[in-house]
């Protein structure tokens, strides 16, 4: 393998490259600096990139695979999005709010794969706070989708998505609070997994709406997913929300077959909102698990209808508390001249969140305001059990249940900008999962207009082991998670 | 329209924001397809339903009272727009 072509190998691959001693860590990282070098000013899926220390860090992994002393990740690279904690680097939250903002501290997830021996080559771009499905509510402008760039990667990983899909990075962190790593995978041809609420500790991952956030990763395919969950997933003190819970081997599971897979299917998921090619992307899927002996069952989920509303009223309600720690006063931007504490508060505020953020954190205000609580709060909470209720029936009768991740392939930047429902609509088929803290993933299953459609495989909680063999399984069979977008190869 | 300008003018407070002039219209639009949206939750029947505190029904964990952190706040205090001996400043709150 030459250093020309170390950009198209996965996880697994590189591993086993670096193992061999085909290549050292410090080659392979500046290959792939060189990538950033020559992509990212189209795709702008980067928003800080540390290619010294990422050197160093491969110098030092190196040194280490010397002695004998490698981690799992010894020397491989990959990026974090920028939501998560980096101390002494650059943690924007994709926000002029934080445009200067350092961080003290490293996050858990951070602290694990840099613990493991990964390497970090940069943080990459997101919707601001994790709050867009397109990547446009950036303060640092719009990631493009490799595979056309007038289109949106997703979001709000979006930058995590775009540099895997343009084979810059084999992995990155993202974080999915409604579809924020299923949706962007599926719109980039990516591998995109969301745990189990809890599975992963959220301590350093800037908090948009605290019970629904989970951390989680975006790779080529479901064996570098399993490998970079296993270093990531367990309990942690430092996450009040952290549940202990023994962390299975990932890799070992995914010999698992789809023999008697029990699949169950949402009537709701192929009704008239779902584009046709995307439709018939995914029952060809289906059709493949059920060839390697897997059973498809319908399954009934009457609540889900109200699954965009309900997380509509949830998450701006924990937003409007979580944001209340920008202030102006202990870090982040500050307004200058400030007549007073409360104009020091409002205009810090005003100025430092832009607009989404902002009617997020006002809708979450309205919700929780004296005389609407019980309206709006408390029946978002009583439905969401009733959402939970549905899927916990469900799961008694199916191992996954399978569906569309998003109702069309990428849209064009610009298209759903001026209807703030309509954006909200693209997280129709994943938000049910965050509701209910279900753990869910999306993989290539094909393309529409040539462009990349996900199948999306959810689980009851902590059933990522089945998830990740039956995607695997999957990716045995087929190679649409190899395809590449051309400019890219 | 369901809210109107002094009601999103009211919320803003309430949020410590400041929407600027030129932003209310399209606020007052956004908010109101927002919350009309929502009203569908109106719907459903919640009777007797208990309200979801976590997604696992965990309940929170209590920690043993020990100390755990070390005193960082020199470099905690690194990051902060203006600080003075140890302490942040804000505008005069009491004359």
């Amino acid at each position: 393998m030459s250093a020309n072509d170390l950009h198209t190998q996965g996880l697994a691959q590189l591993a086993r490259g670096l193992e061999q001693g085909d290549f050292s860590s410090v080659e392979l990282v500046q290959a792939l600096l060189d990538r950033v070098q020559a992509h990212d000013g189209e795709l702008n899926a980067f928003i800080t990139v540390t290619a010294e220390s990422a050197l160093q860090a491969a110098q030092r992994a190196d040194e280490l695979r010397r002695k004998g002393e490698n981690g799992v990740l010894n020397g491989l690279p990959l990026v974090h999005k920028d939501i998560f904690c980096t101390r002494g680097v650059l943690t924007t939250c994709g926000s002029k709010m934080l445009e200067n903002f350092v961080s003290p501290y490293d996050a858990t997830v951070v602290e694990r794969l840099a613990g493991a021996g990964a390497v970090m080559l940069g943080k990459t771009n997101m919707d601001e706070f994790a709050m867009g499905s397109s990547n446009e509510t950036s303060y640092f402008g719009p990631v493009k989708n490799p595979w056309d760039l007038a289109r949106s990667p997703g979001g709000s990983s979006g930058g995590s998505a775009a540099s895997v899909a343009a084979r810059i990075v084999p992995a990155a962190t993202g974080t999915d609070t409604g579809g924020s790593i299923r949706q962007p995978a599926a719109l980039t041809g990516t591998t995109g997994l969301k745990p189990t609420y809890g599975r992963v500790s959220r301590y350093g991952m800037i908090a948009f709406a605290s019970s629904l956030d989970q951390a989680g990763v975006i790779t080529r395919s479901a064996e570098d997913a399993a490998l970079l969950l296993g270093v990531m997933a367990g309990f942690d003190e430092r996450d009040s929300t952290s549940i202990d819970h023994p962390v299975p081997d990932y890799v070992a599971g995914l010999g698992r077959s789809l023999q008697g897979l029990r699949v169950g299917i949402v009537r709701q998921h192929f009704d008239a909102g779902l584009d046709e090619a995307t439709g018939t992307a995914v029952r060809e899927a289906l059709s493949v698990l059920e060839s390697q002996g897997a059973t498809l069952t319908e399954v009934d989920l009457p609540n889900l209808d109200l699954s965009v509303p309900t997380y509509y009223v949830v998450a701006p309600a924990e937003c409007s508390s979580n944001l209340s720690r920008f202030d102006g006063v202990r870090f982040g931007h500050r307004a200058e001249n400030p007549e007073d504490l409360l104009d020091l508060y409002c205009r810090s505020r005003g100025e430092g969140f832009g607009a989404e953020v902002k009617r997020r954190i006002l809708t979450g205000t309205y919700v929780l305001s004296a005389g609407y609580y019980d309206a709006y709060y408390l029946k978002a909470q009583q439905v969401r059990q009733l959402i939970a209720d549905d899927f916990r029936k469900a799961f008694a009768d199916v191992d996954v249940i399978a569906g569309p991740t998003a109702p069309a392939p990428a849209f064009r930047l610009g298209d759903k900008t001026d209807d703030p429902i309509t954006m909200y609509l693209n997280d129709i088929y994943t938000i049910g999962a965050n509701l209910a803290g279900l753990p869910g993933i999306s993989i290539p299953c094909g393309f529409a207009d040539a462009l990349p459609v996900g199948l999306h495989l959810v689980g009851p909680h902590f059933g990522e082991e089945r998830l990740l063999s039956t995607a695997h399984q999957y990716q045995l069979l087929t190679d649409w998670h190899t395809r590449c977008p051309g400019d890219y190869a | 329209m369901s809210l109107d300008k002094d009601q999103v003018q009211h919320i803003a407070v309430l949020a410590r924001l400041r929407v600027a002039d030129e932003e209310i219209a399209d606020t007052v639009d956004k908010l109101s397809r927002i919350v009309d949206f929502v009203d569908q939750l109106s719907q459903a029947d919640t009777t007797d339903v208990v309200p979801m505190a976590h997604p696992l029904d965990a309940a929170q964990r209590l920690r043993p009272d020990v100390v755990t952190e070390p005193d960082r706040r020199d470099e905690i205090q690194e990051i902060a727009p203006a600080v003075s001996d140890g302490l942040y400043l804000v505008p005069k709150v009491i004359e």
